[in-house]
């Protein structure tokens, strides 16, 4: 579809003749305030998030086809990029859970205040970098526990 | 529509330079985004190193002084000087402001200053503000009424009735916030823009307006009113300290309340 500003562009020069108007710049110049990261830094989650969703089931079908793709997929899961890849999902899915309450927050008509979105944005970003880690270490910790003692049996 | 790139003929190029004067030595520089129909070319940013010694504190005293002594192209909106016209609104330090509220001495280092941002340019830093005002003038900003008047007075409101249009009477319209968001900027064809939806809500607001359904009905679509992201841009740039995130809030929220 046509975009309707697109008429506004056609401008004049002094003889009467046309021409086309520059557009002013906007994320070339606009400063990035911890507001806008955090609400681009929700759609990025979303998407981060609903792509390891994907490979998460990927991984239970495996689990579910029998020891055999089940060793094949705990390649991939062992390697430090599967690892890294384990660690990104759950910070996509802590940090979309906790913009998502944000939101919720929002939607009531609460926490609206200039001075609360500013409050609100870090500790956002701490809650989120504190359970993910928290999380991460207790995954990795709990996997790490289960192939020793396999080793020592 | 989604563009993150400027189009080909809206690319900046480097522009000259106006050194202040010898002697000068409280100078800081003014990089000012510069384009003129007539000369054929992208738009370019000119640097001009001022000495404030010599000039008020404001921006926009900075913007006069360049047109009165340096450079009398320099292309630009103002009237009051103080605040309450929103002719000088522009983007400033990478946010939009007015440039007569806007204390030169909050900027460090260089002030670069751009016309509102993903706006068609007519010169310098007057941006085509024409679509904007059509869309605040589609949600129809006055008061309207079936039931006439009483015959001996005005319309009375309550001290509590007056006082929810509080933070909405005092928007100047100046299109800081409009042209803060990213929304807009995508799809300013169909979405209104904070500016517009906190006028619209100062009449649904408004106890003696007697179309308040029909209000809402205009602006349930998907794009008109729900393309707001809560980016919450335009509430952390007005500079009258406004808050239209809310009011647009207000109007999902009375939306949904009427659904119920």
């Amino acid at each position: 579809m046509q975009d309707v500003r697109d008429a506004l562009y056609i401008g004049h020069r002094s003889d009467g003749t046309l021409t086309r108007r520059p557009m002013s710049p906007h994320l070339q110049v606009y400063r990035f305030r911890l507001s806008m990261f955090l609400s681009i830094a929700n759609r990025a989650a979303g998407v981060a998030a609903a792509a390891g969703s994907a490979l998460g089931v990927c991984w239970l079908n495996a689990a579910s086809k029998g020891p055999e793709s089940f060793k094949k997929v705990q390649k991939v899961t062992r390697n430090p990029l599967g690892k890294l890849a384990l660690a990104g999902w759950t910070l996509a899915l802590v940090y979309h859970f906790v913009a998502g309450l944000r939101h919720l927050a929002w939607d009531a008509g609460y926490r609206f205040e200039k001075k609360q979105i500013n409050e609100d944005g870090p500790v956002a970003v701490g809650v989120t970098v504190g359970a993910t880690l928290v999380l991460v270490a207790s995954i990795f910790g709990v996997a790490a526990c289960r192939s020793r003692k396999k080793k020592a049996s | 529509m989604v563009e993150f790139s400027l189009p080909k003929n809206s690319t900046i190029g480097k522009g000259r330079t106006f050194p202040a004067a010898p002697g000068a030595k409280n100078v800081k520089p003014f990089r000012i985004y510069r384009w003129n129909p007539d000369d054929g070319a992208n738009p370019v940013v000119d640097t001009y190193e001022l000495d404030l010694d010599a000039i008020g504190p404001m921006v926009l005293d900075a913007l006069i002084h360049i047109k009165n002594n340096v450079d009398t192209t320099l292309t630009f909106r103002r009237s009051c000087r103080e605040g309450i016209c929103g002719s000088c609104a522009m983007n400033i330090d990478g946010e939009n402001t007015l440039a007569c509220l806007k204390p030169i001495r909050d900027v460090k280092d260089a002030v670069s200053i751009y016309p509102l941002p993903h706006m068609p340019v007519v010169k310098d830093l007057v941006p085509d503000l024409n679509g904007a005002y059509a869309q605040l003038r589609s949600i129809e900003p006055w008061l309207k009424a079936d039931t006439a008047p009483p015959p001996d007075s005005e319309r009375r409101q309550s001290i509590e009735e007056r006082e929810k249009l509080d933070g909405m009477w005092e928007c100047i319209l100046c299109f800081c916030c409009t042209t803060s968001c990213p929304s807009y900027w995508w799809n300013g064809d169909r979405y209104l823009g904070p500016a517009t939806l906190l006028a619209a809500y100062r009449w649904i607001a408004d106890s003696r307006d007697e179309h308040t359904g029909d209000r809402l009905d205009a602006l349930e679509d998907p794009l008109k009113l729900y393309a707001c992201r809560t980016i919450m841009n335009c509430t952390q740039t007005c500079p009258k300290g406004l808050n239209p995130a809310k009011a647009i809030a207000r109007i999902k929220e009375l939306q949904l309340e009427r659904k119920v």
